[in-house]
């Protein structure tokens, strides 16, 4: 084996099988030739059974007009909607199902990871039960238990429950006022964003001071003040800038405010809670990772429970939490897809449903849905990574 | 070995069946012995199936009246329930050799999608069905309301027709499937549910309080609905349009299930005699043996047997026979003359 | 002396009891639920909590539940409870599906045998081996030839027929056996030194993992047919078996590459030393322990796996949920759609909460395994 670099002149035949370089690169030789006929044969399929089955390809289909409507967007999608209009409308409706679902389903988690470790006996089983419970039955029953069984028992438009004015629960959706922005409404968000950059900068100066003289200060407090205060101070000086659209009951539903359809609330308590069940295993796990001997240590210092697991236990948890956090907010973005199940119009229902549907183009289709999946991924993973370099740097 | 190897071929064409479709649809279905046929998953007097798995309807015995032409035994069919979304590719892929799934005829299906529609099993349209206590008399007093239907449909389409030519606001609640919109509409997401009028009556009476609910008087829309076909096989494309010509030419001459024997034996109606074979080689040059209208009516009936029994007044949709009624009874049913 | 001697003996006095409320019921409550004025809250709070669920649906599905007779008269007449009655005249649809009623003895038998193996390689005994060996490699067979039929004298029993309970098991056993090699060999591929079989088992890797299931399935249903050549088809479970299964290789091969990792390096170097090559160094040193190290990661993907068998409704499959969910829509039965979630939801957690257990414990005996 060792002479054939040698042995050019000589004679490799027997040597040559048997050297791993050259077997290395003939298996990989081998393996590219096989993906490239099996890439091949498909495509050569592919395209033959289109033109013998007079199927259009090609991404031309984006800028015709769509023709069908979709019950919740945040862009205007009107009557000349195109095609690529609606699959702008179900990305951002998987965007922001997606989103408030992370949020919610971290909070939920973090609350019931911790309360399964809480001394309060009844309290720990409670969370037990709750994780044993949501993760071992599949989402898509959940979804479907909120959205068929659930709502069935809500009200009709003409009986809505109203827990406040203007607040307005049916089988129609969760209907509320929305501000409706008068001249001199543009003070608020400024007056918001300043607060917001007061709030940071005490909360620099805060630590600043805590480290170079010890001296706490409570910085939380403050920068709330400033972000609210700041905000209200504005709408006070510029005389309210604004008025409530409250919902109305017109003919035989509610009209104007904000409305989230049911589709929409099923699909997102279903995902929430599902995965806070998993994200609680997570945060309990982590937290059990943190040696005891830290949180005794920091009692010894004379810290109290709550200080101790913010400043001691929940930091160096985070870092052995954070990957399979990651997983668990990946599986969040790809189960919202589930909606598709129950109408609501994210990704997979409007565009491998509906689009695919009228232009009966599967390939086009279905890769697009599928490419924006993968960049999502791509996206929280390395916006994970990041944040996990950056805690990891903590440590020393 | 030789066990094995055989084995294993028997185990992949019970999962995967390699058919040459090229060869004539008509030719692979005498081999394989049973016409596949795509069909509703669940509409009652089309194509629903019992709590036993057997399916039953128009559009089955469609299905039904095909295998009878071929094999002369209308049992010698298989069913493949396909959702709206899945229909076409189905048919495409060679999965089943006819889709008969209460499907529209439009322009751009029968000549863009690879598709060929052997005809016109049902004339419908679109309407709506609302609850009585909503109050509602007319599709145009419909402003502001929410409406269920099936996505991927051309109702969803007209749906945004209809109401933006009136000019009246809406608010769409697309399901995945026929079945998950009627939930929907039942448990009261929506004030109005949308689908073919023939739908709606199936749909009507499948709910737990028929009664409180009606449909509207509008239909907004075309629907020939019909069985379907692959582009290019003008053999195949024939025996099944000319499976429910005979259908209706049946019942246009009065032949009846009942009285074919007799009237084949004894007709003096030579359009009769060459309908059931008993006169000229009709069959042959599609393929099919000379009495094969004969099997079909013998099994299936004619046209208004199959209607009655399905959808009209013997089922419990009692649709009225109406445009479907046949061409001499102011109906748009007819067939070309069996000659 | 010795009188004043025993003035100055030491009696100890006996022990007092602790505290009565430091001791029994109310010790062990003060110490658990009311220690502190936030644990008192909450206590108070699940309490609460507890007494507005529980009642109503203890209620809801036993006190005032019907499960007699066999229509829905009887549950027409208890509308606050429960109606199990529909679920026991379609116990057997939620079991079986289609599946002809004379023949139903082949999927029990075949769920037996399966269980059977199951357990028993929860023994430790001499052909151990042989009995994992089957069970993954000739059960499948059997199984196959049991359900299908259509040799040794079994009535051929179409695929269209199956459904409920069967299909969700055929499903997701087939997805996790057949998973199982393809996520070997991607896991080695992907810790292999070559560049080109790296990088293209890390792209079907990461590529199935950052798309749902549900899209798999959308292409398994109206892409595959493109893909392939005019006129050979799959029916809808092969279809439906194929996405799942490349599904889960995907996951299987991350699974399979933590075990990899895992094994310390000296056992590599140690059986490269001996002489062995690749893949008699993977087969006899390096996968035996690796994949014994990952067996609760593959029963947890098995109940993940188990779970996403719900979504093969979209190819047109009818597992237990969408047998439940027909079931709903009913004429006669319409309208119990909290029964049959709540019976399927029953049913999946019965099935994923023995698994998990099982997984547990095979995690606690593998541990002291090593500790030893």
């Amino acid at each position: 084996m060792a002479k054939d670099g040698a042995g050019a002149g000589g004679a490799p035949r027997t040597s040559l099988l048997y050297d791993p370089a050259f077997r290395s690169i003939a298996f990989q030789i081998v393996l590219l030739v096989a993906v490239v006929f099996v890439g091949w044969y498909l495509f050569h399929n592919t395209t033959q059974n289109l033109a013998s089955r007079n199927i259009a390809s090609g991404f031309g289909f984006l800028g015709q007009p769509a023709g069908f409507d979709i019950i919740q967007a945040l862009v205007p999608y009107g009557q000349s909607a195109t095609y690529g209009e609606a699959f702008l409308v179900a990305l951002l409706n998987t965007m922001l199902i997606s989103a408030i679902g992370i949020v919610l389903a971290t909070i939920i988690g973090f609350v019931v990871g911790i309360a399964r470790l809480s001394n309060n006996w009844i309290v720990s089983r409670l969370a037990t039960v709750y994780v044993e419970t949501l993760r071992n039955i599949p989402l898509l029953l959940q979804i479907f238990f909120w959205y068929f069984a659930v709502l069935r028992t809500l009200p009709g438009p003409k009986q809505s429950l109203s827990p406040f004015e203007g607040v307005y629960l049916n089988q129609r959706g969760l209907y509320m006022p929305v501000p409706l922005t008068e001249p001199g409404f543009w003070t608020i968000p400024v007056a918001l964003l300043l607060g917001i950059a007061g709030a940071v900068g005490v909360s620099i100066w805060a630590r600043r001071r805590l480290m170079a003289t010890g001296k706490p200060f409570h910085s939380f407090w403050v920068g709330l003040a400033l972000i609210v205060g700041l905000p209200v101070l504005a709408a006070l000086a510029t005389g309210v800038p604004f008025t409530f659209e409250l919902p109305q009951i017109k003919g035989f539903n509610f009209q104007g405010g904000l409305v989230l359809i049911p589709e929409f609330m099923a699909v997102l308590f279903a995902l929430s809670l599902y995965t806070a069940s998993f994200i609680a295993e997570v945060v309990r796990s982590g937290v059990m990772a943190v040696s005891k001997g830290q949180s005794e240590a920091a009692h010894a210092l004379g810290l109290r429970q709550g200080l101790t697991l913010r400043l001691v236990v929940i930091p160096q948890a985070l870092r052995v939490m954070i990957p399979p956090m990651t997983s668990q907010y990946l599986n969040l973005l790809k189960n919202s897809s589930l909606g598709a199940a129950v109408g609501y119009p994210e990704l997979v229902a409007v565009v491998a449903g509906t689009v695919l549907n009228q232009t009966g183009q599967a390939i086009e289709v279905i890769a697009l849905t599928m490419a924006v999946y993968l960049t999502f991924s791509l996206i929280i993973s390395l916006f994970m990574n990041w944040y996990n370099a950056r805690k990891a740097l903590v440590e020393r | 070995m030789n066990k094995l190897s055989q084995f294993t071929i028997g185990a992949l064409l019970a999962l995967g069946t390699v058919t040459a479709a090229q060869a004539g649809t008509l030719d692979d279905v005498k081999k394989k012995g049973f016409v596949q046929c795509g069909v509703s998953a669940g509409l009652a007097g089309f194509s629903a199936p019992d709590d036993k798995g057997n399916y039953s309807g128009i559009d089955v015995d469609v299905c039904k009246a095909v295998a009878a032409a071929v094999f002369g035994d209308a049992t010698k069919v298989k069913f493949t329930p396909l959702t709206a979304k899945e229909r076409f590719t189905a048919l495409q892929s060679g999965e089943v050799d006819l889709l008969s799934r209460n499907t529209t005829w439009t322009l751009n299906r029968d000549t863009a999608q690879g598709l060929s529609f052997a005809g016109v099993t049902y004339y419908d349209g679109q309407g709506f069905m609302v609850r009585k206590s909503l109050g509602v008399k007319s599709a145009k007093e419909l402003d502001g309301a929410s409406v269920c239907t099936e996505t991927g449909t051309t109702t969803e389409l007209n749906l945004s027709d209809y109401f933006k030519s009136n000019g009246l606001k809406y608010t769409v609640v697309a399901l995945g499937s026929n079945s998950e919109a009627v939930a929907a509409y039942d448990s009261g997401r929506c004030d109005a549910y949308t689908t073919d009028a023939s739908g709606l009556y199936a749909t009507r009476i499948a709910l737990a309080k028929p009664d409180d609910h009606m449909v509207l008087p509008e239909i907004i829309s075309k629907e020939p609905l019909g069985p379907v076909v692959r582009q290019g096989d003008s053999q195949w494309f024939s025996v099944v349009k000319w499976s429910l010509f005979a259908l209706v030419a049946a019942e246009e001459y009065g032949v009846t299930a009942a009285n074919v024997d007799e009237q084949k034996a004894s007709s003096a109606n030579p359009e009769v005699k060459r309908l059931l074979g008993a006169e000229g080689e009709f069959g042959t040059p599609m393929g099919l043996p000379n009495d094969w209208a004969y099997k079909i009516v013998k099994q299936i009936g004619n046209y208004g047997e199959m209607f009655d029994r399905n959808v009209g007044a013997g089922s419990p949709l009692k649709i009225d026979r109406g445009i479907n009624a046949r061409w001499n009874k102011g109906g748009l049913q007819s067939a070309p003359p069996f000659r | 002396m010795t009188d004043q001697s025993q003035g100055y003996v030491f009696t100890p006095t006996p022990p007092q009891p602790p505290p009565a409320n430091m001791v029994g019921v109310v010790g062990w409550m003060r110490a658990n639920l009311f220690n502190g004025w936030f644990n008192s809250l909450l206590t108070i709070f699940s309490l609460y909590l507890l007494y507005l669920t529980l009642p109503p649906l203890v209620n809801w599905a036993v006190v005032n539940a019907t499960i007699s007779g066999t229509d829905r008269a009887l549950c027409e007449a208890s509308p606050d409870g429960a109606c199990w009655t529909f679920i026991k005249m379609r116990f057997n649809q939620i079991l079986f599906g289609f599946y002809p009623e004379g023949e139903q003895w082949r999927p029990i038998l075949t769920f037996v045998i399966g269980l059977g193996g199951l357990i028993g390689t929860a023994f430790h005994f001499a052909g151990k081996r042989w009995l994992v060996l089957f069970l993954l490699t000739a059960y499948p067979v059997i199984a196959f030839f049991l359900l299908a039929g259509g040799y040794f004298g079994l009535t051929e029993v179409e695929t269209a027929k199956w459904g409920g309970l069967t299909v969700t098991l055929v499903v997701s056993v087939t997805g996790i056996v057949a998973s199982f090699p393809i996520g070997i060999l991607l896991a080695l591929g992907r810790r292999s030194n070559m560049p080109i079989v790296r990088s293209a088992c890390v792209v079907f890797i990461e590529v199935v993992r950052g798309v749902p299931l549900i899209s798999v399935l959308f292409m398994a249903s109206v892409m595959l047919p493109l893909f392939l050549p005019e006129g050979v088809s799959f029916n809808k479970l092969l279809r439906a078996l194929v996405g799942v299964t490349l599904f889960t290789a995907a996951y299987m091969a991350e699974v399979v590459r933590g075990g990899l990792q895992a094994v310390p390096k000296g056992q590599y170097e140690g059986a490269a030393a001996l002489g062995l090559g690749y893949w008699k160094m993977m087969i006899l040193i390096i996968l035996p322990q690796a994949l014994k190290l990952v067996i609760p990661s593959i029963v947890n993907s098995f109940i993940s796996l188990f779970k996403d068998t719900t979504l093969v409704y979209i190819v047109g499959l009818f597992d237990v949920l969408e047998i439940i969910r027909v079931s709903t829509k009913d004429a006669n039965w319409i309208g119990f759609e909290q029964e049959g979630y709540v019976f399927a939801a029953l049913m999946f957690w019965v099935f994923c909460f023995a698994m998990s257990r099982v997984s547990l414990r095979i995690e606690r005996r593998l541990d002291t395994s090593h500790r030893k």
